[in-house]
């Protein structure tokens, strides 16, 4: 196979005020080549790419498209040098069709026209084995057919680059597994492809070589066949790591939140939990296993009392809670942390203090119309403290702070509470490895406690090593609830997907999943 | 590969974001900003007029300070000024674009006229301003509390509502200015109560060229301490920056937005109120649109560029109604028209705000 260079880097600099985003990187770019780019979130992938699209120029080094050096100051010059990026955020017009979305902003050729477009979309589809009806209009689409969408659209415009950031973040086990067949193809057809994602085992699957980052410098690269998980990670990383989670045993103890016949509409009124049994103990981590959007949110978010729930039952040590306001629920002792995709959505206060943020909960104490700042200076003190939060000071606004530090400030501040139910979502979304595992050990530590925590995760792996029990969404329904000692990856995948349903399977057993036998639920006080 | 670009030039000039200026290089950059909008402002006037500009900047100064009743005129204008940026200072860092203070001051104004014309004469002097003060913050908070319903119940845009409610109320002044117009066909109220003074501010002191000055002054002035402290200390202040920074955490802390956005626009329309009523009672002793005059605007620059901190605010709303004072006064010495210190106003302006951008941004220039 033929093994031009497509892109080169060298010695690319990009700085953010005081912070490197990305120092000295050299990367090399081959055409019919899948390269993947490794590294932890803020490692500077994201940035590097970006400035391959124009969106960032580098404050120094050298970039060669094609043997030629070239500077590209804008996406428009991007364009120009055949380099094409797929970004996280989807960029297209929901009310315009997908044939519209990809001739938006195409002036160069006049004569162009709707109906030659449609053509031409057609054609690419075929060659490399797409599914898009371009008369689709966007607000249609699922995100897997959005994201093939913005895959067809830099291919019409001629991409010889391709940049995927994190493609599979949002995608289905099968989803994936078509899209890496595409990419496949697309590879055989000369282009050059660069796939970002942190997820070892899709690197290991589709990539031909890996690019490692970490902390904006560049590692290495490495063939993608003489290498292993443990050995990317040690690279990523920059230290051996233990990818060991403990798993402490704990008596277990009696129900403390049980979840009976719950339904939940989402904000679209579409059923995003639908009649869904199941409860946590005291001193267990119940997982909570599902592709992203399946109700895991929505089901968070009626826990803590922000949300109206449609039916069913939210009983905490025997009191019904779902008709409670979120202050109230906070009192009963269940904690919820909830990080969405920009992780500072709910539960911080981004422009705000440690200390601020420290007071959250708290603030309305006592009857003096004055915030208590000292108390929250003196809590900020004792978290950063106890769990190494690095911050210039307690006054630091938390935006400022890195992402592991950030979700130490959220988890800190919901432990320091002692509540005895725990919700948390994503704890380790973004954190590098060290900081992933100082969260499971605080986890740990709380189901030592007796603390019960419903544990809403991504990484399977991490769960099958972590949690009790896991219990698997998909579309809202539960598939099944599982130890996490009796089953497996793909067992835990089949069912996201919902291949497998453990629960049909098992409605003939005297004893129903997800209702416990020594439920606080009296006797026909359910049905 | 035949149409690839071959420039290899780097862009002539990049933006980039920095962050954690220290205080003082930033005030720098504003200060800076100052001289060289004075420089410019100088430039300006030499070339039109071919006069001195530094005693054009002396004439400037002259009409803001020139005399001991002057002085006091800049301070009371500018404490109306600031009332009406205090107002507006919870609202704005609740993330709540009230555009409409124009409208909360010339209500309350309304009101403030209202009941000068119909108690002034009757009721004891107490007893008027009490009811002034009540009905004037009452009819400036309704006017603030009808955006924030709506906006609360059916979620409408604050920004265009609140602007709208603008239209009404200068509707609204016409309409009264129309019924209380004295003398008749005047199409103005003229002062009110000119001999009884039934309803003015009491002055205080024995200088007239001081004393009307002192109550409205001292009332801004007690008022800016409050809002300092209220967003600074208070539990109401903590609610209005978590609601501001992000109305899910809020929620999630169990706040009660709704409240919490009524209430701040309760406050935010109150005091823009109380504003058309100092003016109106303690200033101008009459009601027409210039009760509000553009103040309802111009105080979004005083909050914005204070960071809403109360006390910036004063330094703020200083220099803008310095600008406005001395931009009149070399109208009349220099027989420049009123367009030509409009034209200074607005390039000092320009650089005071337009240094935010180097603040928070540099530059990078292509290097050789």
């Amino acid at each position: 196979m033929e093994q031009s260079s497509a892109i080169r880097l060298e010695n690319v600099t990009k700085t953010f005020g005081s912070v490197v985003a990305n120092k000295d990187i050299c990367l090399d770019i081959k055409r019919g080549e899948i390269l993947s780019l490794l590294g932890e979130n803020g490692s500077g992938k994201t940035t590097l790419m970006n400035m391959l699209s124009g969106i960032y120029f580098p404050d120094s080094g050298k970039i060669y498209a094609y043997g030629q050096e070239v500077s590209i100051r804008s996406p428009k010059d991007a364009f120009d040098l055949h380099i094409g990026m797929i970004h996280q955020h989807f960029k297209l017009v929901d009310i315009f069709t997908a044939a519209e979305n990809v001739i938006l902003g195409n002036s160069n050729d006049k004569k162009e026209n709707l109906r030659t477009a449609t053509a031409r979309i057609r054609e690419i589809c075929d060659k490399y084995g797409f599914d898009v009806d371009p008369n689709q209009k966007v607000y249609n689409m699922s995100v897997s057919q959005k994201q093939t969408l913005e895959i067809v659209k830099v291919l019409y415009h001629g991409a010889e680059v391709l940049i995927l950031d994190e493609p599979t973040a949002v995608l289905t086990l099968q989803e994936t597994e078509k899209l890496f067949k595409v990419l496949r193809n697309m590879k055989e057809a000369g282009k050059a492809i660069v796939i970002i994602t942190h997820k070892l085992n899709e690197v290991l699957d589709i990539s031909d070589r890996v690019s490692i980052l970490r902390h904006g410098e560049y590692i290495g690269t490495v063939n993608t066949k003489d290498a292993t998980d443990l050995s990317l990670t040690e690279m990523m990383v920059g230290k051996k790591v233990s990818l060991d989670i403990a798993r402490p045993v704990v008596e277990k103890k009696k129900p403390l939140l049980e979840i009976r016949d719950l339904t939940i509409r989402n904000d679209e009124g579409n059923v995003a939990i639908d009649n869904v049994n199941f409860y946590i103990r005291g001193g267990e981590i119940l997982g909570v296993a599902g592709i992203a959007g399946c109700g895991q949110k929505e089901l968070c978010e009626a826990i803590a009392g922000l949300r109206k729930i449609e039916n069913g039952k939210m009983i905490h040590q025997g009191e019904d809670i779902s008709a409670m306001s979120p202050k109230q629920i906070t009192e009963k002792g269940i904690s919820m942390s909830f990080i969405p995709e920009d992780r500072l959505g709910m539960g911080l206060a981004p422009s705000l203090s440690i200390t601020d943020n420290m007071l959250l909960k708290t603030y309305s104490e006592g009857k003096s119309p004055f915030v208590d700042r000292k108390r929250g200076r003196n809590e900020a003190e004792k978290i950063i403290e106890d769990l190494d939060v690095v911050t210039p000071s307690t006054e630091t606004p938390v935006r400022r702070l890195s992402g592991g530090n950030v979700q130490k400030v959220l988890l800190g501040r919901e432990i320091k509470s002692g509540p005895n139910v725990i919700i948390t979502a994503y704890p380790v979304r973004g954190l590098d490895i060290n900081s992933s595992y100082l969260i499971y050990d605080i986890l740990n530590q709380q189901k030592q406690n007796d603390v019960g925590i419903l544990f809403i995760g991504e990484d399977l792996d991490v769960m099958l090593s972590l949690c009790d029990k896991i219990m698997v969404l998909c579309h809202g329904k539960v598939m099944g609830i599982v130890n996490a000692e009796n089953t497996s990856k793909e067992e835990l995948g089949l069912m996201m997907t919902g291949a497998i349903n453990l629960m049909e399977a098992r409605t003939t057993d005297e004893k129903k999943p997800g209702i416990a036998k020594d439920s606080n639920i009296k006797e026909g006080n359910h049905e | 590969m035949s149409n690839l670009q071959t420039k290899t030039r780097e862009p002539f000039l990049r933006i980039v974001k920095r962050d954690g200026m220290k205080a003082w290089q930033s005030w720098g950059i504003r200060g800076i900003a100052l001289l060289v909008a004075l420089i410019i402002c100088a430039l300006f006037v030499y070339t039109i007029t071919e006069l001195n500009p530094l005693s054009v900047y002396g004439s400037m100064a002259k009409g803001a300070f020139g005399t001991t009743r002057r002085m006091w005129i800049t301070f009371q204008d500018t404490a109306i000024l600031l009332c009406v940026a205090l107002g507006l200072a919870p609202a704005f860092k609740m993330k709540f674009w009230n555009i409409g203070a124009e409208g909360q001051i010339l209500v309350g104004g309304i009101a403030t006229a209202a009941c000068m014309i119909y108690f002034g004469e009757i009721l004891p002097p107490w007893l008027t301003i009490l009811i002034m003060v009540l009905t004037s913050a009452g009819a400036g908070a309704l006017w603030g509390l009808i955006p924030a319903l709506f906006k609360t119940k059916w979620n409408t845009n604050e920004t265009l509502f609140t602007l709208m409610m603008n239209y009404i109320a200068i509707q609204l002044t016409a309409f009264f200015v129309a019924k209380w117009e004295n003398p008749i066909g005047s199409n103005s109220v003229g002062v009110i109560n000119p001999d009884s003074k039934g309803g003015w501010l009491p002055e205080i002191g024995t200088n007239p060229r001081v004393s009307p000055y002192i109550l409205p002054v001292t009332i801004v002035l007690a008022l800016t301490v409050f809002m300092f402290f209220y967003l600074k200390n208070t539990k109401h202040g903590y609610e209005i920056s978590i609601v501001g920074d992000s109305e899910n955490t809020a929620r999630y802390a169990g706040m009660n937005v709704k409240k919490i956005v009524l209430r701040t626009m309760l406050i935010s329309g109150g005091i823009c109120g109380l504003a058309g009523f100092i003016n109106v009672s303690g200033a101008c002793h009459t009601i027409s649109e210039g009760v509000s005059g553009g103040r309802g605007f111009t105080a979004i620059i005083v909050a914005w560029l204070a960071k809403f901190n109360a006390f910036v605010m004063i330094f703020v709303s200083l220099l803008l109604v310095f600008l406005e004072k001395g931009a009149s006064q070399i109208a009349s010495d220099y027989g420049l028209n009123n367009e030509a210190s409009e034209i200074m106003k607005g390039i000092i302006l320009f650089f005071v705000l337009g240094s935010e951008f180097f603040i928070n941004y540099r530059l990078i220039f292509r290097k050789k």
